[in-house]
């Protein structure tokens, strides 16, 4: 399972990569991994304002669903909109094509509370010895 | 009675197994002071025959539509069952199945509701039905929630001549939502004053629901509702509660309603002292994800063969719990498959023949009473096989005496538009022969 | 607990003729009709441009055609009267057949719910009855028999409870909710604009006081439990917790789905319940009709009485009637007066049964299922060995460390002649396989499910590859739910299917 060192992470699961004050997020390899089959993904609208924790959608297997949550606030200025008609490019690349939204931070400092690749897969591997 | 196979020297058998003495063990670990050490107060039990005794002679104190002629309809209506539709769902394989959770061994279910689908699409004009809901009331409760979550407002418009159970339950829904229902008059003519529809919606209001044929039994005009609606944001919901109306009028998908819902007892279920009854809930294609209920769908197995399963399922309760879209489990199954038989019965060809029985019996009532001295039809608009006349005596001295000559009346608007003085509901159906309505006329003269 | 006997145990299996059959829009051809109708073209009084066509698509077979056609779809479901469903917390008990009958007696069936009081007193009176048999049955004061199903009942509880802090002006906002329950259960709180609190369940898959009086607050307007718990496994706690939820000012909702364990055992009244829910179409054996109708009648004490929905249905010497004088009423949940037809059956079922007949049910459910629990526990990881009663939840652990999932297993039952059991459910559980055989099985079908279930088990050990691919014996394979979900195709249409 891959964490790439160059993005930030969150105790659920989203992932963030500060792209000079826009961010781009979307969920982790081990998130599409619990889910199985994505089957499709809840996108808020361009334009919608989020603050850090604010879920902005959903994303949805066959058999679960789970919400997805803003690792930092701002304001959506692009939907991965590819992800309508292709929603298993978040199982095949969680951290390239299968983006899911671009939000420009409203306050950097907020990306400093997340975690570093090091530390999100030590809380994968505690979650998954629990299961 | 028992429907228990096992005999007590089964039972003694499988405790020994267990390595128990006997049953009451395992109940012994539930605490002392619940368990519950009287009788029941239940009447004795008995045998089947003296089941089917007892059950007859308590059915036997009712009158029912198969003992009356009734002009009963506003909302459950007295339509000819055929024979097959009866036989069919009486199958086990149908009535006896559970939800089809397990495609593998539920195609059957599966392919009908897919079916069922397919008909209400047809029925009502719109992209996406889903495999039933309660009836027509909470059907329409559930489409209110369904605009209240897609937009996020907080008013909820009401047509008066919404049917009174069904604005009720709505009332009840929303009431438990904090969110307000206010109610649209109707005109002179019976149909939805849209004029004032228009004045009193604004940017906080929802959806609007408006019913056609509404419960005078009036045609409303759909036009005016979907563009009104439609200029503030609001949803247009329009609701039905006598299906084979859509045998002759054009369907509401037609006048771009956003949601399509009602009644669908019409189609093959009998009046059944009001329930089960079969709620029908049907949307365009981008509302489809706000759907409540179960959705079947195809696709194939792994050998390539075309199968039905349900899908979708990630908005229900059982995956999404307090995010889902309703918390419906338990839905009207056989019902719906009883209107996909229903209608598979008569067809394209009748289905139209059908409605246009059931709109010239009505038509023939309506120009027949109208005659009568001290009948007079209350509202003027188009009716499909519904109508209110006003009379000059009073409904419940008519109904009464009707009712020594085995007639059932209609019903008696007052009691719910009280300025609607004197004024009753006359429902007509393919069930209502000709000589039956002379025979309401002649009776009314002499009254 | 291998016995001889075991060696002679035939398995039901499937293997059934089953007929491939088309849609109803690909059958028949133009001009074909099934039933036909008095021959009449009347004169029509609409508008022109109100008035449709003939709809395009509708189907067009003969009589029949039109029979075959669903007579061959029939064949391909299974169903109660066809085999054994294990599922838990359904209780897929039988049906009987003489309720059908009772049920289409026309004085009840074409009954029309205007006409007049005096023309129905036969069908008031007997969910007048009902109403008393159910409160008698659970111990509570009064009931509605309006929701249309179990999650229908939870609702109207919810607003019913909504509706009484409403009227006595405080403001409470939230329901603690197990995390072994249902997943209707949180669906209904929220449709009421409350939000759930979730409570874990102890060490017995167990609510404990502690926990829930920790969360219980001034702003909890209740608490859901579900009795026995959704591991079949009996909430002794539930005195205690109730009086910390009365101490603090709110209500114990009980879900009643697990009922067929109590009947005649327990009255939720005396547990200190405040309202509780039953699903006829479970421990009273309507039939599930393949996803419904059922019925959700909801029972409530006193203090709850007055918020019950329109009409209550009152006795006043020999003769019955609607009361719609409740002026604390949340309203109606549906419209007229619940599945009647639905209440009927169960009225014959409790009347056939009377009080000894369903203590009785209850005392054969639970055998039964501990039957199967004692037999199975040596091949099934069981999560919780702890005593439970009409039902019990296994786990795939066992057979995960072979590679073979709850899944496999579900799948696999099928070839064996079995529908399988609840899966995945409850979530506190992983790979969960909840077993609730109803007391209408026989001995001999219980050692039939034992012993399909503990070759499954020797499967897992010797060959994984018939449970992967499993079922093979079924009209269709597994089928691919991940394309359905991604591009729904939900109904036919004339271009997609020429």
């Amino acid at each position: 399972m891959e964490f790439p060192e160059k993005l930030l992470y969150t105790k659920q699961h989203e992932w963030i990569l500060n792209e000079g004050g826009t961010a781009r997020v979307g969920i982790t390899d081990y998130a599409q991994n619990q889910l199985g089959d994505i089957v499709f993904v809840q996108m808020p609208q361009a334009g919608t304002v989020l603050s850090k924790g604010e879920s902005f959608g959903a994303v949805e297997s066959v058999k679960a669903a789970a919400d997805v949550y803003a690792p930092a606030g701002g304001e959506v200025v692009e939907i991965n909109q590819v992800l309508e008609d292709h929603p298993e490019y978040i199982n095949q690349s969680p951290y390239s094509d299968g983006w899911i939204i671009k939000v420009k931070l409203s306050d950097e400092g907020e990306l400093k509370e997340l975690m570093s690749a090091a530390a999100y897969s030590e809380l994968v591997q505690k979650e998954s010895e629990q299961r | 009675m028992s429907y228990i196979p096992n005999t007590d020297q089964d039972v003694r058998e499988m405790l020994a197994r267990i390595g128990r003495e006997n049953a009451d063990e395992l109940f012994s670990h539930i605490p002392d002071r619940f368990r519950f050490k009287g009788e029941l107060e239940l009447p004795e039990p008995v045998s089947e025959m003296e089941l089917i005794s007892k059950m007859r002679q308590l059915s036997q104190m009712n009158s029912s539509l198969r003992d009356t002629s009734s002009f009963l309809g506003g909302g459950v209506y007295h339509h000819y069952i055929p024979s097959v539709v009866g036989h069919l769902i009486e199958r086990a394989e149908f009535s006896t199945s559970y939800t089809p959770y397990q495609p593998e061994i539920s195609q059957g279910t599966l392919q009908a509701i897919f079916e069922y689908q397919t008909l209400m699409c047809l029925l009502t004009g719109m992209d996406v039905s889903n495999a039933s809901m309660y009836d027509g009331a909470s059907s329409t409760a559930e489409a209110v929630l369904m605009a209240l979550r897609s937009n996020r407002r907080s008013r909820i418009a009401l047509s008066s001549t919404l049917h009174p159970e069904y604005r009720r339950v709505i009332e009840t829904y929303a009431r438990a939502n904090d969110k307000e229902v206010f109610l649209i008059p109707y005109n002179a003519d019976g149909s939805t004053d849209t004029g004032l529809l228009s004045e009193r919606i604004d940017e906080q209001v929802s959806c609007v629901v408006i019913q056609s044929p509404n419960f005078f039994g009036i045609v409303e005009e759909l036009r005016n509702a979907e563009k009104i609606a439609h200029s503030k944001g609001a949803l247009l919901i329009v609701v039905f509660t006598e299906p084979i109306a859509y045998g002759l009028l054009k369907p509401p998908g037609i006048y771009g309603a956003d949601i399509v819902c009602g009644e669908g007892q019409s189609m093959g279920i009998p009046p059944g002292f009001g329930g089960p009854l079969l709620g029908i809930l049907a949307c365009r294609q981008g509302l489809l994800r706000a759907l409540p209920g179960r959705i079947v769908g195809k696709t194939h197995d792994m050998k390539g063969n075309g199968s039905y399963v349900l899908t979708l399922t990630a908005r229900e309760q059982h995956i999404r719990r307090e995010k889902s879209t309703s918390n419906i489990c338990t839905n009207h199954g056989l019902c719906a498959l009883a209107a996909a038989v229903f209608l598979t019965s008569y067809g394209k060809k009748g289905f139209r023949s059908l409605a246009a029985i059931n709109h010239g019996r009505a038509e023939y009532a309506k120009s027949a009473l109208s005659k009568l001295a001290g009948v007079k039809l209350r509202f003027s608009s188009p009716t499909f096989n519904e109508f209110v006349i006003e009379t000059e005596k009073d409904p419940d001295k008519i109904a009464s005496r009707l009712l020594d000559e085995k007639i059932l009346f209609g019903i008696r608007l007052e009691n719910y538009y009280p300025e609607l003085e004197n004024c009753t509901l006359i429902s007509c159906t393919e069930m209502s022969s000709k000589q039956e309505i002379i025979r309401l006329c002649t009776l009314l003269k002499e009254i | 607990m291998m016995h001889e006997q075991n060696k002679k145990i035939k398995l039901p299996g499937i293997n059934n003729l089953s007929f491939d059959e088309p849609l109803i829009f690909e059958l028949g051809s133009e001009g074909r009709i099934a039933v036909r109708l008095p021959d009449e073209q009347p004169v029509l009084s609409l508008p022109q441009h109100m008035v449709r066509e003939e709809i395009v698509g509708f189907p067009q077979v003969g009589q029949s055609e039109l029979v075959r056609h669903f007579t061959r779809l029939s064949q391909w479901n299974y169903a109660v009267d066809t085999g054994f469903y294990p599922l838990g917390s359904c209780t897929m008990k039988y049906n009987p057949k003489v309720n059908e009958d009772v049920a289409r007696l026309s004085g009840f069936s074409y009954s029309h719910p205007y006409q007049p009081e005096r023309l129905v007193q036969g069908s008031l009176r007997l969910l007048h009855e009902l109403e008393q048999w159910l409160c008698s049955i659970t111990g509570m004061k009064r009931a509605t028999l309006q929701p249309a199903a179990g999650a229908h009942g939870e609702l109207t509880a919810m607003m019913m409870i909504k509706a009484y802090f409403e009227d006595m002006e405080e403001k409470r906002t939230k329901v603690i909710i197990p995390d072994t329950a249902h997943g209707t259960n949180p669906a209904s709180v929220s449709m009421c604009g409350f939000s759930v609190v979730p409570v874990k369940s102890g060490r017995f898959g167990l609510l404990e006081v502690e926990e829930v009086a920790k969360l219980m607050s001034e702003d909890v307007a209740a608490v859901m439990i579900t009795n026995p718990n959704t591991l079949g496994i009996f909430e002794c706690n539930v005195g205690e917790i109730a009086q910390a939820v009365h101490e603090k000012g709110g209500f114990v909702y009980c879900d009643g789905a697990n009922l067929n364990a109590l009947l005649g055992k327990v009255r939720y009244g005396d547990t200190g319940v405040d309202l509780v829910h039953m699903n006829l179409h479970k421990t009273f054996s309507t039939p599930h009709g393949g996803g419904g109708p059922g019925a959700g009648p909801l029972a409530v004490k006193d203090t709850l009485v007055p918020y019950l929905p329109v009409p209550l249905i009152d006795r006043h010497g020999e003769s019955y009637r609607f009361n719609y004088d409740l002026p604390k009423s949340i309203g109606k949940v549906k419209s007229f007066f619940g599945n009647f037809l639905i209440c009927v059956r169960a009225y014959a079922y409790i009347l056939a049964l009377g009080a000894k007949g369903l203590s009785q049910v209850s005392t054969n459910a639970v055998v039964n299922a501990n039957y199967i629990k004692s037999a199975l526990r040596e091949h099934y990881h069981l999560p919780f060995d702890t005593p439970s009663l009409h039902e019990c939840v296994f786990t795939d652990k066992k057979q995960q460390e072979l590679g073979v999932s709850t899944l496999d297993i579900a799948k696999r039952l099928i070839d064996y002649g079995f529908h399988p059991p609840t899966v995945y459910f409850p979530l506190v559980v992983t790979g969960a396989l909840m077993i609730e055989p109803t007391e209408t099985e026989s001995r001999e079908t219980l050692d039939q499910f034992i012993e399909a279930m503990v070759r499954i088990a020797q499967e897992a050990r010797e060959n994984t590859g018939v449970l992967h691919d499993a079922p093979h014996r079924s009209k269709v394979t597994r089928v691919d739910e991940v394309t359905a979900a991604r591009k729904p195709v939900l109904r036919w249409e004339k271009t997609l299917h020429p």
